[in-house]
């Protein structure tokens, strides 16, 4: 039997040094970031829990065929990622990971329906991921959380955290209540481009209320799997047609864990329609393509597996080898590993672009 | 030159469960399905995690949306990473069987006094006669 | 590049309905009611997707002098048939009647207008076929419209948006796809929404061409629905055809759904092959828009990537403005391709363009 379609070239694997661009850390239990809440909204989430958007305040509405990789449970049992031992041994040591970059879920603070308890479970998230991740391991680096529906309280947020260089982007959501590139949500540009934090977009699990595709609601995890690159082609494209780059010239955008491949398709069709109908947005001074190219990067992870191996390297000559920014998303089972992931030959430039240099440059690690 | 080796006691692998092992610098594991047994590579062929660190399940069928039917005797492997399934019995996977497929191994019972006698590798396995073994020949 | 011969079929063409008024003698005495109580002659049902008076609803030559683009016999005859040289033309009216609540109306309204097109249209010119707008908003009344019109041969395919209440695939939507395959109908999906839901799920864009674009990811979330859900394993004779909706997406999209698939398969074990062969197997797109570069090579290699030459339709989707001048097709189409895009594509897909018509 043949196993040729997976046989990979030992040249594909890679002994590099790693940063990795999407690593989530977790609760051990809910009751965890209760340290780091004042009384008053400790009280309010024993009492009230959250109020969010969606029929589940503590589950998710489409539950996952699988959640985490069976093999990332702690030594003692407990959840996939919220042990930062098992992870420097199980996930950093075990890839030669140099830098770790955290996308911290939960408490999925910007989900919060009151602003007010909102900003205190970002504020409360950031204390958890100073006492409990970056200060007990070096190579770990943060997102600084913030309630973007409330962008006075996410710049106070910014402004607390910018000047710790541990933090190096701020995370927002891709399932704002409305879309990213609108104004309300500006000055949060203003003080990331002021501070030169990216902004770092991970697709939640729930956010807006909205359906997570313009159809409706899928039924299946199969689909809603897909709607993590939908989710992020919206923002994608919000921040490009609102002027968003115009205005904030130095702004870096990083997506996480949307994949990449329909870059080329969705550039090229923003510039196609843009040159029809740019009437519409007198405010972009160029091809929303020179944007894209200049202002954003992606992770890597879920990698599209093209059927010809091959194409992967023809769709990243078409973003640049200096756009991508290498991702595992552990503990998570869609998890993409190192030094299987690509089944194409790179060269070592290559390599250390995506696989390293890539992400020193725009989070300026090291 | 395939050698034959000795893995494990005949009762230590109960029906529907498995024992991993390491055999000539592989990961092994070892597979009772009702009484028989089977060999396969722990390594998934996608991304090289160690596959028998899944859980076993069974092939689901559908006679028409909405519908689940469980197949009896159809147990595959789920690898712990990405959910690729792979039958235990004939190694193929569930996603692609005509392309994708593990390595499997042929697994005898033999008795402790004819593995005494030659040529098996016991490895660290202590052997005694009056007991039997399963013995994989890779 | 253009046609280079005679006799294509041309897969998308619009046709508007210019007022109401011209509806008035195709509804039944309640609705004729109706309709002078509710003054219904100035009621607007263009979409909102679609303004007639915005650059990508008219190409500025295709314009009539009066009315809204797709509203003129004589334009459409001069500017798409002769030009173009097309062997038939399929008249998609996309229009607002689907984006009403109340679905009744919605029903006696896209009766009205399947009969005037018949009547105005597809009587005047022996080349036009048509598509039969549904009540989608109740997939039990949509099924009874194509049980009604599916006895005239010139209508082939049944017409929904892309964006409804639910995603296509649910089965609550069975009936419209079962009437469909009965009567040898692609299900034909086109652009635009009725905002149900909004273009991103992070709400409302800005921009029209916000959410032009956004419906990429629209007909994506359609085309997942469809083959998740299983309505090509229930239906297996379903064509679907995406119209307008680019095609450039479909490879990407397509990796990661099989991707995904490979690990949640016992999710949806009626899906028994890797999605991307369902879609190859049961979806068709319409060519324009190309949403493709203007390299030959990057066009072939993306014509590869969709790894099947039977999926695409020649469309000049007039008079919707997608090109200039003659150049209807992307470069870097081979001759055999050229032949199945343009002929032999559109044959397999409309069954009914073999059919005899009275």
């Amino acid at each position: 039997m043949s196993l040729a379609l997976l046989e990979r070239s030992p040249d594909a694997a890679t002994r590099l040094k790693v940063v990795d661009c999407d690593i989530h850390p977790t609760f051990r239990a809910e009751s965890q970031i209760l340290p780091f809440l004042p009384a008053r909204w400790r009280e309010h989430l024993l009492t009230y829990r959250r109020n969010v958007r969606q029929g589940l305040h503590g589950a998710l509405t489409h539950t996952r065929m699988q959640v985490n990789r069976i093999d990332a449970v702690t030594p003692d049992g407990g959840p996939p990622g919220s042990d930062v031992n098992f992870m420097r041994s199980h996930r950093l040591d075990a890839n030669n990971v140099e830098w770790g970059l955290l996308q911290s879920l939960s408490p999925a603070a910007h989900a919060e329906r009151n602003l007010e308890f909102g900003a205190a479970l970002a504020t409360a998230n950031n204390e958890w991921q100073i006492a409990e991740w970056i200060d007990k391991e070096p190579r770990l680096r943060g997102a600084i959380q913030v309630t973007q529906e409330d962008p006075e309280a996410a710049v106070r947020e910014i402004e607390r955290h910018a000047a710790d260089r541990r933090f190096v982007q701020v995370s927002m959501s891709p399932r704002a209540n409305e879309p990213l590139g609108r104004r309300r949500y500006w000055p949060i540009y203003e003080a990331c481009e002021r501070h030169g934090l990216p902004i770092g977009l991970h697709v939640p699990g729930f956010g807006s209320g909205y359906a997570s595709t313009p159809a409706g609601w899928p039924s299946f995890y199969l689909e809603e799997h897909q709607t993590f690159a939908y989710i992020i082609m919206g923002v994608f494209t919000s921040m490009v047609l609102e002027g968003v780059f115009e205005r904030f010239k130095g702004l870096k955008l990083v997506l996480i864990e949307g994949g990449f491949a329909w870059v080329p398709p969705l550039a090229w069709r923003l510039d196609k329609h843009w040159q029809r109908m740019r009437g519409e947005v007198l405010h972009l001074k160029r091809p929303p393509s020179e944007y894209i190219r200049e202002h954003i990067w992606y992770t890597t992870q879920p990698m599209e597996e093209p059927e010809r191996p091959e194409d992967l390297v023809r769709i990243i000559e078409w973003i640049g080898w200096d756009r991508l920014l290498f991702s595992t998303d552990y503990p998570h089972w869609d998890f993409d590993d190192p030094k299987t992931v690509f089944r194409v030959k790179l060269t070592d430039a290559q390599k250390r672009m995506i696989f390293s240099e890539n992400a020193k440059r725009v989070y300026r690690l090291g | 030159m395939a050698q034959r080796h000795v893995v494990a006691k005949l009762g230590e692998i109960a029906p529907g469960t498995s024992k991993l092992v390491a055999v000539a610098g592989r990961e092994v594991g070892i597979f009772n399905l009702d009484g028989a047994f089977y060999a396969i590579l722990s390594k998934c062929p996608h991304e090289g995690a160690s596959l028998c660190k899944g859980k076993i399940v069974r092939r689901v069928e559908s006679d028409e949306p909405g519908r689940y039917r469980v197949v009896p005797g159809s147990e595959m492997i789920r690898c712990p990473w990405h959910g690729w399934q792979y039958d235990i019995r004939t190694g193929r996977s569930w996603c692609d069987p005509d392309n994708i497929a593990l390595r499997q191994y042929a697994v005898e019972v033999e008795s402790g006094e004819r593995i005494l006698a030659g040529p098996y590798v016991a490895e660290t396995y202590p052997v005694s006669v009056e007991e039997s073994y399963l013995v994989v020949e890779i | 590049m253009r046609v280079p011969f005679q006799g294509a079929i041309d897969c998308d063409v619009h046709v508007a309905v210019p007022s109401l008024r011209v509806l008035a003698p195709y509804l039944d005495d309640y609705w004729r009611e109706r309709y002078e109580l509710q003054q219904l002659d100035r009621l607007d049902l263009s979409l909102t997707s679609y303004p007639p008076t915005a650059p990508l609803s008219g190409r500025p030559d295709w314009r009539p002098k009066e009315g809204p683009p797709g509203s003129d016999l004589k334009l459409m005859q001069r500017e798409a048939l002769d030009w173009f040289g097309s062997r038939y033309a399929i008249l998609n009216c996309v229009w607002g009647a689907q984006a009403l609540f109340a679905e009744d109306m919605a029903a006696a309204l896209c009766r009205a207008a399947n009969d005037w097109i018949a009547d105005e249209w597809l009587d005047h010119d022996p080349r036009l076929r048509a598509s039969i707008v549904v009540p989608s908003q109740n997939p039990d009344l949509a099924a009874e419209e194509i049980e009604r019109r599916a006895r005239d041969p010139r209508f082939v395919q049944v017409l929904v948006l892309a964006g409804l209440d639910m995603p296509l695939g649910r089965r609550l939507y069975w009936p419209i796809h079962r009437a469909a395959e009965k009567h040898g109908l692609p299900l034909g999906i086109h652009a635009g929404s009725t905002y149900r839901h909004p273009p991103s799920s992070s709400g409302f864009p800005s921009f029209l061409l916000e959410d032009y674009v956004s419906n990429t990811q629209l007909f994506a979330a359609q085309v997942a629905s469809l083959v998740s859900e299983g309505v090509f394993a229930k239906f297996p004779a379903l064509k679907v055809v995406l119209i307008e909706s680019g095609f450039t997406w479909l490879p990407a999209f397509a990796w990661k759904f099989n991707k995904t698939w490979r690990g949640v398969r016992a999710e949806v074990p009626w899906v028994a092959e890797p999605p991307f062969d369902v879609i190859r197997k049961h979806v068709r797109l319409t060519i324009q828009p190309a949403d493709a570069p203007d390299d030959p090579a990057q066009v072939a290699t993306l014509i590869e990537q969709l790894g099947c030459d039977d999926m695409l339709l020649f469309a000049t989707d007039f008079p919707h403005w997608q090109f200039d001048g003659d150049d209807v097709l992307p470069p870097g189409l081979s001759a055999p391709l050229l032949q199945k895009i343009l002929v032999d594509n559109p044959l397999a897909t409309y069954t009914r363009l073999k059919e005899k018509v009275a």
